[in-house]
């Protein structure tokens, strides 16, 4: 039997307290797609950057091919043939695709001879893996989907046989993550190794041939796809059984809290970013605006939520009209009982320097509960976290913890009790669990249905289509800032995919 | 990504690495010493004698120091709201204006006790409004606050020279710098303070300033971490994002608490003016707008950090003038290399040592860890 490609062998490392990899031994065959699944901080992303030379590891052996390597820093990957793409795309934004796939490696000082070499190079990768992507064209201007492709081809470029791709489908519609599996099975169908890390169950059982679990830093168990099923992974990253689908009744709508008539946003550089849109809310259901991120769904319930200013439109709550035009007051807004988890849980929702209980009162830190004249009630405020930390079991359960150390999951929660806690009648989420892991998110999706159970009206954008279904009673879809089309929670995804690609929307509601 | 090292525990984060930075900063000055042919050991002595050794001595540091607390305050608690104010040297020298109009006017007639408030008022007011136009341009029109709080500076310096060679200048003077207040414009010693620990001051011009900037400090720590306004100040400072959020009014923010530390550097003028030279003269905040930099910056922004960090710059200024007065080599100029060396190193390079402190405290956390696991491990056989 052939060596493997990969081969790690008790690999240990640690981050100060944090035991980030303990004891990791995985074997990924050549020729093969292995994932690796996981939580957010399972140790997936240590583990890969051991392999791509970023961090060395305390101890244990990486194998090549079947040799001892020494992965000092990401040339010496590049050099053992491993390319890497990154969650974040490494690109430069004003430079052609072929300029940024020959950055690095131009050759020579001047370029004449290497711009011609790279171009047949690129024409070759291109026709060997059906990786068309015009060489001239500027980064900026390709579509996301594409500005992947040229990250898999800087790979190729340099010569990878092995391809590490760290969470690829994040930042993809639907139809273009199942073109990558595509591309991912033609690039295994010549001989390459793909490693696949992702958090998400579907693209495992989708395109893997074998599968890693990691828990809590360690490697808990490797399986073939074929033969586990989503229900043992599942259990296998969380330790412990998993609801996936998500539990609820029928809802009851009543009347119409929220209602959004004709607005238009534009962003600070004057392109429209919600154009001329209307919907409405009512009581007791969740409305889900499901799309590709950059749509307009931030600066939608950004402007719902007073932070943005509107061009033109209404935004009604409660029937009375909110006065957009400069960017509301969000202050006076929560008295009215708006409510708004946003999606930018480190730089909005919370203050990461702040300790729990500080972030506890964010936006509510007028009301006299808190406060003692022009003091604040330390007393008062750490009473009531303690409280919310433990009926949203947030972890570690210490309000005097600094917001930054608590994990994805434990930061929403906080999040999520502060706004849940207040009983406002509207309640607008962004991206309730972005980098939130499998466990917490069963919690959360559970306090969302609650909250509409009560008879709030809920408003959610989430770039998760699987979690705008299984919430939503009502789904809008929303494409370059417009509302594309709306459907029941039943809808078919490959429909609802093709209205967020913006596939003319007659066509497809045919 | 989870953070590469282990979080430095609080008390080596402000207490050792400052202390390593401080050491390394006079280990540099020592060989500038050794480089001009003087015993840095000498002139060590001689620094810490000269800034503590008498009650004259002390009574200077503090004196200095007095006026550093007030404008290091300044920069922090712009600091905390996230606003970079180095407008502290001018937002003082024209708060001089507010202690000379009452020093020279209610000091004919007022008793020192009655002076003295109205001064705390009218210097924190005039310093204040100094500090509000950067403020109003910054909150409003976007001009970016370091650029526009150094043109003030500027701007009141020239104010400043223009009034003291002309209306604030007794008439046939020479000299730039007002007549002598009256005695109710006169702040009292505070030599009885020293008496207390068994130091005699004599000449020494420390005053009841020094009381009122310890009060500052207390009422800066009140203000950040006990009140609302302190709470919407930090939110701004860390995320204005978040602020936006929170409906906390930029605007408003920025105004509020860079008149606040304008006003906290008005009232440096109190200590020159009444409480040393009973007179305004032609550039007597001396720098010390610019020194507050460096002691916010080594202080952390924390009242008690820069309360410390302004006794040592109040000792390097104080023993600093002793050395240049015994040392020939030594002249002035070379206390300005020795505290720009403190600066450089306590302030501008604060994190150099860090990661090298975190590795080491890494390195002794997992031996910790690696034995008390062995123990575990032993116990379980």
């Amino acid at each position: 039997m052939a060596e493997p490609a990969i081969e790690l062998v008790g690999i240990e490392k640690r981050f100060g307290a944090v035991h980030a990899n303990r004891d990791i031994h995985m074997r990924v065959d050549k020729g093969t797609i292995h994932g690796i699944i996981g939580e957010n901080g399972a140790g997936k992303s240590t583990l890969m950057s051991i392999l791509y030379g970023f961090y060395q590891a305390d101890s244990g052996e990486i194998r090549i091919n079947g040799i001892a390597s020494n992965i000092a820093d990401p040339n010496a990957a590049i050099a053992l043939g491993i390319g890497m793409v990154h969650q974040h795309f490494m690109l430069v934004e004003n430079f052609t695709v072929l300029e940024n796939v020959m950055l690095g490696v131009e050759g020579a000082p001047l370029l004449k001879n290497g711009i011609a070499k790279a171009r047949a190079e690129l024409k070759r990768l291109e026709r060997e893996y059906q990786l068309d992507v015009d060489p001239d064209a500027l980064i900026e201007e390709l579509p996301v989907g594409l500005q992947q492709r040229v990250e898999i081809l800087k790979a190729l470029y340099r010569g990878a046989e092995i391809l590490v791709l760290d969470e690829p489908t994040g930042v993809l519609t639907p139809p273009e993550a199942d073109h990558l599996f595509r591309i991912l099975e033609q690039l295994k169908s010549q001989g390459k190794t793909i490693v696949l890390i992702t958090h998400k169950l579907r693209e495992i059982m989708a395109v893997t041939d074998n599968v890693s679990v990691m828990r809590q830093g360690a490697v808990v168990a490797t399986r073939k796809t074929a033969e586990t099923t989503v229900e043992e992974l599942a259990e296998l990253m969380v330790g412990r059984r998993v609801l996936l689908r998500v539990q609820k009744g029928e809802a009851k709508p009543g009347d119409v809290k929220l209602s959004v008539e004709n607005l238009t946003v534009r962003d600070s550089r004057g392109v429209v970013m919600v154009d001329d849109t209307s919907f409405s809310v009512r009581a007791g259901e969740i409305v889900g605006i499901a799309g590709v991120a950059g749509n307009g769904q931030s600066q939608l319930i950004e402007t719902i939520a007073g932070i943005r200013a509107a061009v033109s439109g209404r935004v009604l709550l409660d029937g009375q009209l909110i006065d957009i035009t400069g960017g509301a007051d969000p202050g006076e807004l929560r008295d009215r009982g708006l409510a708004h988890v946003p999606e930018d849980r480190h730089h909005m929702g919370l203050v990461l320097a702040f300790e729990e209980y500080e972030n506890s009162i964010l936006g509510y830190h007028d009301d006299p509960l808190y406060l003692n004249g022009p003091f604040l009630d330390l007393e008062a405020i750490k009473s009531d976290a303690r409280k919310k930390i433990e009926k949203y079991d947030i972890r570690p359960g210490d309000p005097r913890l600094k917001t930054a150390n608590f994990s994805g999951g434990n930061q929403q929660k906080i999040v999520l009790a502060r706004e849940m806690e207040r009983d406002p009648g509207v309640l607008i989420i962004g991206q309730p669990t972005r980098g939130v892991d499998v466990g917490a998110i069963e919690f959360i999706h559970k306090r969302i249905i609650e909250m509409r159970d009560a008879g709030k009206a809920v408003l959610l954008v989430s770039v998760e289509l699987d979690e705008i279904r299984s919430l939503s009673d009502r789904i809008l879809v929303m494409f370059a800032g417009r509302i594309v089309g709306e459907r029941l929670s039943d809808a078919d995804e490959g429909e609802l995919g093709l209205l967020m690609a913006g596939v003319e929307h007659q066509e497809a509601a045919q | 990504m989870s953070q590469p090292f282990a979080k430095l525990p609080a008390w080596a984060d402000y207490g050792l690495l400052p202390l390593i930075n401080l050491i390394v900063a006079f280990l540099v000055a020592g060989l500038v010493v050794l480089l001009v042919g003087e015993s840095p050991i000498d002139a060590a002595v001689l620094m810490v004698k000269g800034a503590f050794g008498s009650g004259d001595g002390v009574g200077y540091t503090l004196y200095y120091a007095t006026n550093f607390i007030f404008t290091g305050l300044c920069v922090a608690v712009a600091f905390h709201c996230g606003l970079f104010n180095i407008g502290g040297e001018g937002q003082a020298y024209i708060g001089g204006l507010g202690v000379t109009v009452v020093g020279l006017w209610l000091g004919n007639f007022l008793p020192w006790w009655l002076t003295f408030p109205i001064a705390i008022a009218a210097s924190a007011l005039v310093g204040a409004l100094w500090a509000l136009i950067p403020a109003w341009l910054q909150a409003r029109r976007g001009s970016h606050i370091v650029i526009t709080t150094i043109m003030f500076n500027f701007i009141a310096a020239s104010i400043m020279v223009y009034l003291l060679v002309g209306a604030l200048k007794p008439a046939g003077s020479q000299a730039p710098e007002t007549r002598v207040f009256a005695e109710g414009g006169q702040l009292p010693g505070l030599g009885w303070l020293l008496e207390l620990v068994g130091l005699s001051m004599r000449s020494a011009p420390l005053n009841v300033s020094f009381l009122l900037a310890l009060i500052a400090a207390f009422l800066v720590w009140i203000l950040i971490w006990r009140t609302k306004l302190g709470y919407e100040i930090r939110t701004m400072g860390f995320s204005p994002k978040a602020a936006r959020y929170a409906g906390i009014g930029e605007l408003r923010i920025i105004i509020i608490t860079m008149m606040i530390s304008g006003a906290l550097a008005g009232m440096m003028a109190l200590n020159p003016i009444m409480g040393a030279q009973h007179r305004m003269q032609l550039d007597f905040v001396a720098g010390a707008g610019f020194v507050g930099i460096a002691v916010a910056l080594m202080g952390r922004s924390h009242p008690a950090g820069i309360v410390l960090a302004a006794i040592l710059f109040g000792m390097l200024y104080q023993g600093g003038a002793e050395i240049a007065f015994d040392m020939p080599n030594i002249s002035r100029d070379m206390i300005v290399i020795i505290q720009g060396l403190v600066i450089l190193f306590a302030g501008a390079l604060e994190h150099m040592f860090r990661p090298a402190l975190q590795r080491i405290f890494h390195r002794l956390g997992r031996e910790k860890n690696q034995s008390a696991a062995a123990v575990v491990a032993g116990g379980n056989r």
